[in-house]
This record gives structure tokens, sequence and C-alpha cells, in this order.
């Protein structure tokens, strides 16, 4: 049991870091990070029932994420900054994207798995250039920018002292950028809960068995297409909860920041990295990769200036080169570690 | 009724279908011609690029996402080495045109198998009947290659010269048709019918044929369906390579995401056609090819979703794919 331990206390810790987040880091690109760190805990959690839990394999994960932020984005550009869009935007966003999950899940979960890989590639990639294309409603490759509820204003006051003026509790003041932070962790909190719930329930059991040895899950007399396609559309919906609450965080929404396929392919990273088929994993990895992508990339600049008199290794070490890097380390994980960092830690620590 | 359809070719009438349905509803026979010889040469190259890919599956059930990535080296390669000739080319002898337009291709298609090689040693060998790593490992494997394109070539769109003799169109009627399109046309099924014979008249189409269709059987027979297999992923790639050339020339410009884009077209083709046969494929990307076109002609709107919506239609009609190889297990 000590691996399981280990692993659980980093996650927990990990979540203990982003609840004090604003109070332990008071910089604004550190909020920044932890607001990112939560989002993609979820993203990626979802996506791991998929890939870990279930055996789907799907490359359309962020286009379920985008069709989060998407909604609540064109809600709010249009109906103006207030709650009822972003309840609208996000209603609409994760119908959207239960709809084309059960179409999908329904038409080619039946077959093999790299078919479903090859169409859900194909899928994203259409909504990819139909979102860019559509630029009267989605603001094309440009995106868009809202305002969000006035709660979120840096300029609300959410406590005040008793001269009228902004309190600060631990030197931090209590504004709207406090409040925007919460609502983003609460949000991903409470997501996160609720798929470690289905994880462990009876269902979460199903879709081992169904990963496990899929015709004997059958032969019990579980309807296995069924099975799929019902993981297929929580994680869909979940992935579009945590796009629409980005959203609401960025105020901004574009194809970069919602689309794109290099978010698919941090996504695949992170749940690789963390360790598939362990909700626990996909907390380590999402914090590793987002930290990685913020700070690693400064890192690899001093690298490149600091060996600049040295041939080809600045280089290599140029910040631009470093989805190569992320590529090469993610092939060797994939040989050496397949279990990703809480896989392995729990397989070695449990046996000891 | 069934009966004559399948009399009559079935399913391999599709392309026909489509055509003339499309001739009904574009009315002018000029820009049905052109729009369909454009269709096929895209559905000739695109054809090039899916059939390694299509036949590895088969053989091996390996699919491998970082197909792709020998279709950008195939189109690197051929744009420098036309670029590094561009004397040759603007030289008014036919014969060093052609000269130089081979030694592209040649060296493209070079590129392929080297790569191939490599690619399959290093990254397929260690994951064989792992389908979840493999759709991993290719994935990471593709986004290394696309960096390192993209470090070699960098990210500026790359002018793609063509060969004089290939400029320019000819007239039928008043139909204008690229000379480079009859071209890639006759290239492509010339390709075809090297790749049907091999498959069906020699010893080693049988084995692979044999191959794909009972793979354990083949082996306890005494044959190394490993070292086969090497040899089937190279051509494989090879022709991807050779496809991504040709493609260069066609579009004249190309970036380092042509791979990524193309990922998309050949896996709707494999799929519309049915993974590990050759024919299927041939047929799924003159399908993709000529529709592309004429959809793009008919209504613009819908060209960007057409391939998907045509996938969807086929597979709801076909889950396996139009002409998918006989499996035997």
């Amino acid at each position: 049991m000590r691996g399981t331990l280990t692993v659980k206390g980093a996650a927990l810790l990990i979540w203990a870091l982003l609840l004090f987040a604003p109070f332990l880091f008071q910089d604004v690109r550190q909020i920044e990070v932890a607001a990112r760190i939560a989002i993609f805990i979820v993203l990626v959690a979802s996506y791991d029932l998929l890939i870990g839990y279930t055996g789907i394999v799907s490359f359309a994960h962020t286009m379920f994420f985008g069709m989060g932020a998407y909604g609540v984005a064109i809600a709010l550009k249009q109906m103006g900054p207030g709650w009822t869009p972003v309840l609208l935007g996000s209603a609409a966003g994760v119908a959207v994207a239960l709809v084309l999950a059960v179409g999908i899940g329904l038409l080619s979960l039946r077959v093999k798995a790299i078919f479903f890989a090859m169409i859900t590639l194909a899928a994203a990639s259409v909504v990819l250039v139909l979102a860019t294309q559509f630029s009267q409603f989605t603001g094309g490759d440009d995106g868009m920018t809202y305002r969000t509820p006035d709660l979120f204003k840096p300029a609300t006051k959410l406590l005040v002292d008793a001269e009228g003026k902004v309190l600060s509790i631990a030197g931090v003041k209590m504004n709207g950028k406090i409040a925007a932070y919460y609502f983003v962790f609460v949000i991903s909190a409470v997501l996160f809960w609720a798929m470690l719930r289905i994880t462990g329930s009876p269902l979460g059991t199903v879709l081992k068995a169904i990963r496990e040895n899929e015709a004997r899950a059958e032969g019990i007399g579980y309807r296995v297409v069924a099975y799929r396609t019902a993981v297929f559309c929580i994680a869909a919906g979940t992935a579009a909860l945590a796009g629409a609450t980005y959203a609401v965080w960025l105020k901004y929404t574009g194809p970069q920041t919602a689309l794109s396929f290099s978010i698919m392919i941090d996504i695949l990273l992170m749940v690789v990295i963390g360790g598939m088929g362990t909700m626990w994993g996909a907390v380590i990895g999402a914090t590793l990769m987002v930290l990685a992508q913020y700070y690693l990339r400064d890192l690899m600049e001093v690298a490149a200036g600091a060996t600049a008199n040295i041939p080809l290794l600045p280089e290599l070490l140029n910040p631009e080169r470093w989805l190569l890097w992320l590529g090469v380390i993610f092939i060797l994980l994939v040989y050496f570690f397949p279990s990703g960092i809480a896989g392995t830690i729990i397989q070695k620590g449990d046996k000891a | 009724m069934s009966d004559l359809f399948g009399k009559l070719g079935g399913i391999y009438l599709l392309p026909v279908a489509l055509a003339l349905i499309a001739f009904v509803l574009i009315g002018a026979p000029s820009s049905w011609l052109t729009l369909t010889v454009a269709g096929l040469a895209m559905g000739m190259l695109i054809f090039l690029m899916a059939s390694g890919l299509s036949l590895v599956f088969g053989l091996m059930d390996v699919l491998n996402f970082g197909h792709s990535a020998f279709v950008s080296f195939g189109a690197f390669v051929a744009a420098s080495t036309l670029a590094a000739l561009s004397g040759w080319l603007g030289a008014p002898s036919i014969l060093l045109n052609i000269a130089a337009l081979v030694l592209a291709l040649a060296a493209a298609i070079a590129a392929g198998l080297l790569a191939g090689w490599l690619f399959e040693r290093i990254i397929i060998k260690p994951v064989y009947h792992d389908h979840l790593r493999q759709i991993l490992i290719t994935m990471g494997a593709l986004i290394v290659a696309e960096q390192l394109i993209l470090a070699t070539w960098g990210g500026t769109p790359t002018n793609v010269p063509r060969p004089a003799f290939l400029e320019g169109s000819i007239i039928i009627g008043d139909a204008a048709v690229e000379i480079y399109r009859l071209f890639a046309l006759v290239l492509g099924a010339v390709v075809y019918l090297g790749l049907y014979l091999l498959l069906n008249r020699t010893r080693i189409g049988l084995l692979i044929r044999a191959g794909v269709e009972n793979r354990e059987m083949v082996e306890s027979l005494g044959f190394k369906i490993d070292r086969l297999f090497i040899g089937v992923f190279m051509l494989g790639s090879g022709l991807a390579a050779l496809g991504g050339a040709m493609w260069a020339g066609y579009v004249t410009l190309i970036t380092p995401a042509l791979g990524a884009e193309m990922l998309v077209i050949v896996f709707i083709v494999v799929i519309i056609g049915g993974l590990g046969s050759i024919q299927g494929t041939l047929l799924g990307a003159l399908i993709v090819g000529l529709s592309a076109n004429y959809v793009g002609f008919l209504a613009p709107k819908l060209a960007l979703a057409s391939n998907m919506i045509l996938m969807m239609i086929i597979l709801l009609w076909r889950p396996n794919g139009l002409a998918p190889a006989a499996k035997g297990h």
C-alpha cells in the first residue's frame, strides 16, 4: 500500500497547494499557472476515463473542450456579461458535445479501436477547420474576447474593511480576481471528485473489465457498446464543462487556447506522464506538464544562451525546439514507463 | 437488381456513378471534364500516400499514425532536389527536364525508403501487437518527425518549381486540362498496375496476400513474415514519399504542416476503402478526390465537411469500409 499512499499523498498535496494558491503565489503569472493546472487536471482525468480505464483512444477530446469554451464565449459575446449567458453557453456546449459523442460512439465504437482513433482524429480536424471558417460566429483564427460576469472584474470588492476599501487577508486583496480563481478551483475540484466517484463505482469496474477483456465482459452480459458510448459521453461532457470554465477564466477563446491539436498532444503527454488508469496520475501529469510549459521554455532559453559558443547545442536547446524534445520524451516514456509516474510508483511501492 | 449491380462491377462503379451524378448537376461538360481530371489526379496522389498504410495494417495489424511523416519528407526532399537542379528545369532541353524530375522523385523515394526502415526498426518493432502503445508511439514519432522537418526546412512556406514540360495545359474542346494532372493520373495508374501485378502475379505477392489473410498460418509454413513486413513497410513509406513529392508539385507551395493535413485525408480514404486491400484504397482515394473537386465547385461551403459526411455515410452502409481485405482470423 505504500506506493498508493505516496501517489495519493502527492496528488492531495497538489490539490492543497491549488486551494491556497492565491495566498502562496501572488504573482499574476503564477495564478494563471495554478488555474491552468486545475482545468487541465479535469481535462486529463476525463481523458483518462477513456484511455486508461476503458482502453479507448480518442483524438477528439480537445474538440469537446473547445465546444464548451466556444459555447460560453459565443453566449457572452452575443448577450453581454452576466450569469445567464454563462449557464446557457455551457449548457449548449455540453449538449452539442453530448450529441456528437453519442453519434460518434454509436457509429464507430462497435468497430476496432483503431478505427475509432482515426475517426475521432478526422472529426476533430473538421471541427477545427469549421471553427476557423465561420468567423462571424467564432472570430476565426483570432478568436474572441468578451467580458465575464461583474463578480470577476478585478475592481469588484468581494469583502470590504471598516473604511470601505478592499479587505486584505494575509496580504491578498479580496477582489474579483480571487473570485474568478475560486470559481475555477471549485468547479475543477467538484468535477474531479465526481470522476473519482465514477471510477470507484460499479460502472468503473465494468469499464476496467471491458479494457481487460472485451469478449469476456460481453459474455458475462454487459453491453460493451452501450458502456463505451456512455463513458465517451461522460468524458465529453466533462471536457466541455472544463472548457466552459476555462473560457470564463481566460476571457478569451480562440483556436489556439481551445481547439488546436497541440492541446490534444498536451493531454496525451499528461496522461502518459502521470500514468494511465489512475485518476491520481492525472493530477501529477497535468501539474508537471503545465509547470514545464511555463518554466521549462525559460530554462531552455537560458541554456541556449549559455551554450551559444558551442556548435549545435544552442540550436537543439532553442525554445522553439521544445515540442521536439517533448515528442522524444513521450516516445521514451511509452517504451520504458508505460504506466507513467503514478503507475510506476504504485507498482514499485506496493511490491516492497 | 443486386445481381445486376454486382455483375456490372459492384462497388467499383461508385466513382463512375459519382461522375455521372456530377455531370448532371454541373451541366457544363467543359467544367465537368476539368473537375473530373483534377479529381482523378488528386485521387491517384492520395492513393500513392494511402496504399502503404493500408497494406501495413492488413499484414501486421499495425496502424502507423506517423505515416504522413513520409509524405512530408518526400515533399520536402523533392522540393530541395528540384530547387538545386533549377538550372536543368529551366533548360529548353526536355531531356534535362525529365532528368531533373526523375532525380527528384527518386530522391524522395530513397528518403522514404530510408525513413521507413528507420521508423520500422526504432519505433514500431518494439510495440507489435499492442495497439494502444502503437497509436501513442507513432503519434509521438509524427510530432518528432514534423519538428525535425520544421528544424531543417524552416516554418515559412517553400516554393516548389515544376519542370517546364509539365507546365501549362491541354485544351480539349473548350476544357483546359492541366498537363501536370494528367501526368499525376498516369503515374498513379502505373503504380497501381505495378502493385497489382506484384501482389497478384509474383510469389512475394502471394505471400503478402496470404499473410494479410492469416499471418500465423503463413508463419507456421516456415516463411518469415517479419522480414516480409519490413519490405512492405518500406515499400509503403517509399510510395508515400513519392505521393508527397508529386503532391508538392501539385500544390506548388508546401509547409511542414503538410503531413498532418494529409494524414486526415489518408485516414478517411483507408477507412472508406477498407483496410488491407489496394483495390479498396484506390476506390476510396478516387471517391474522395472526385467528391472533393465536385463539392468544391458545386457547394464551396460544404467542401470542408464533405469528406467527413462521405465517411459517415459509407460507414453506416458498410462498417468495415467498401472493400476490406478478407481476414481469416
